[in-house]
């Protein structure tokens, strides 16, 4: 218990990001919603302060680029909503870089979740991949949010080359299983009391959400949950709740489990009751 | 048929791939790429065969037949 109570957020406390206080502590993907209006009703439901962007090949005389980012600086002077880019789809730690290097210059920011991916079936992240690149981007001063799995040894490994926040997967990209291996999840928290993780992938449902925060994690990242619902931004609303409960409850205290049955009505003076008989 | 000449003083073509499709243009930089090719006013970041190219680099960026340019802009992204 003491661990967990000196997480970054523990009891009140705000969550910080690379020196930056970030209120909300639901992270939202900005892909595949049925129109930008839905995506930016979506955005103010969920709260959230920090969204994920991309970068992909622009048409020549495009304008599909400049409309997005209009509207996610139109979120940034209102509500002071964050970007946080991604090198989806890069297979190497060298595309990362690159990628990483253009979204700087596009976005305007040193933040990058990287992923280096090094299964299309699977979307599972290269770890080997994944700490070349980290070192190598924070080497050139960008602030970087791996995208890992829930390895301990490539955990400090990311984090001796100066990474300062952690995004574990809950399950691979896109499944909405939740959280795969809450064990291998719980293990981590406890193993990095003081590093921001944020659970990234996976989370399918808000009671995933909301058991990610119960397990003590800082935040949790996801997109196509909220993005493929029959109605995101109602979606993005249930997020939201489900994230502050399950931030609430792990900072009220979760009580112990237990193999037996107890009464949780007192037993003492219970009518009837005989020990003689 | 045109004087020799003229035709000597244009650049001659560079065949290049640009964002994955062929292109055979007759520039000289990466800054007269863009322009060339329509991204003149369009807010986008580049890549010449893999490595980024800063903006404020393309002007002084030398292209060569064989060069891959990307030219990539914001998107929604998970």
């Amino acid at each position: 218990m003491d661990a967990i109570e000196q997480t970054p957020g523990a009891a009140g406390r705000p969550l910080t990001l690379y020196g930056e206080r970030v209120a909300s502590r639901l992270l939202l993907g900005t892909a595949q919603y049925p129109s930008p209006q839905v995506l930016a009703d979506a955005v103010a439901a969920a709260e959230a302060g920090i969204v994920t962007v991309s970068l992909r090949r622009e048409a020549a005389r495009g304008g599909t680029g400049q409309r997005f980012f209009e509207l996610i600086g139109s979120w940034r002077e209102s509500r002071g909503v964050r970007v946080l880019p991604n090198t989806a789809g890069c297979r190497t730690a060298r595309e990362a870089i690159t990628t990483a290097e253009m979204a700087r210059e596009l976005f305007d920011t040193a933040w990058v979740k990287l992923e280096v991916i090094a299964n299309d079936d699977t979307l599972q992240p290269d770890l080997f991949g994944l700490v070349e690149a980290a070192g190598e981007l924070i080497k050139r001063g960008f602030k970087v949010f791996p995208y890992t799995t829930e390895d301990l040894g490539a955990a400090e490994r990311l984090m001796r080359a100066g990474c300062e926040v952690l995004m574990p997967w809950g399950a691979p990209i896109g499944t909405g299983r939740g959280l795969a291996n809450p064990y291998a999840l719980s293990t981590m928290r406890n193993y990095f009391p003081g590093v921001p993780l944020i659970v990234d992938a996976g989370i399918g449902a808000p009671s995933h959400a909301a058991h990610a925060m119960e397990l003590g994690f800082d935040a949790v990242l996801l997109n196509t949950a909220v993005a493929k619902a029959g109605d995101p931004v109602a979606m993005a609303a249930a997020f939201a709740g489900a994230v502050r409960a399950g931030r609430t409850a792990f900072e009220a205290g979760l009580m112990e489990k237990r193999d037996m049955a107890e009464p949780s009505t007192p037993v003492a003076g219970t009518p009837f009751f005989d020990l003689g008989s | 048929m045109k004087p020799a000449d003229e035709t000597m003083m244009r650049p001659a073509a560079l065949e290049l791939v640009v964002n994955g499709e062929r292109r055979s243009i007759a520039v000289g930089t990466l800054q007269e790429a863009l322009g060339v090719l329509g991204y003149g006013d369009v807010k986008v970041a580049t890549a010449l065969n893999g490595v980024f190219v800063a903006a404020n680099r393309r002007a002084e960026t030398e292209l060569a037949t064989g060069d891959r340019i990307e030219i990539v802009a914001p998107r929604q992204g998970g």
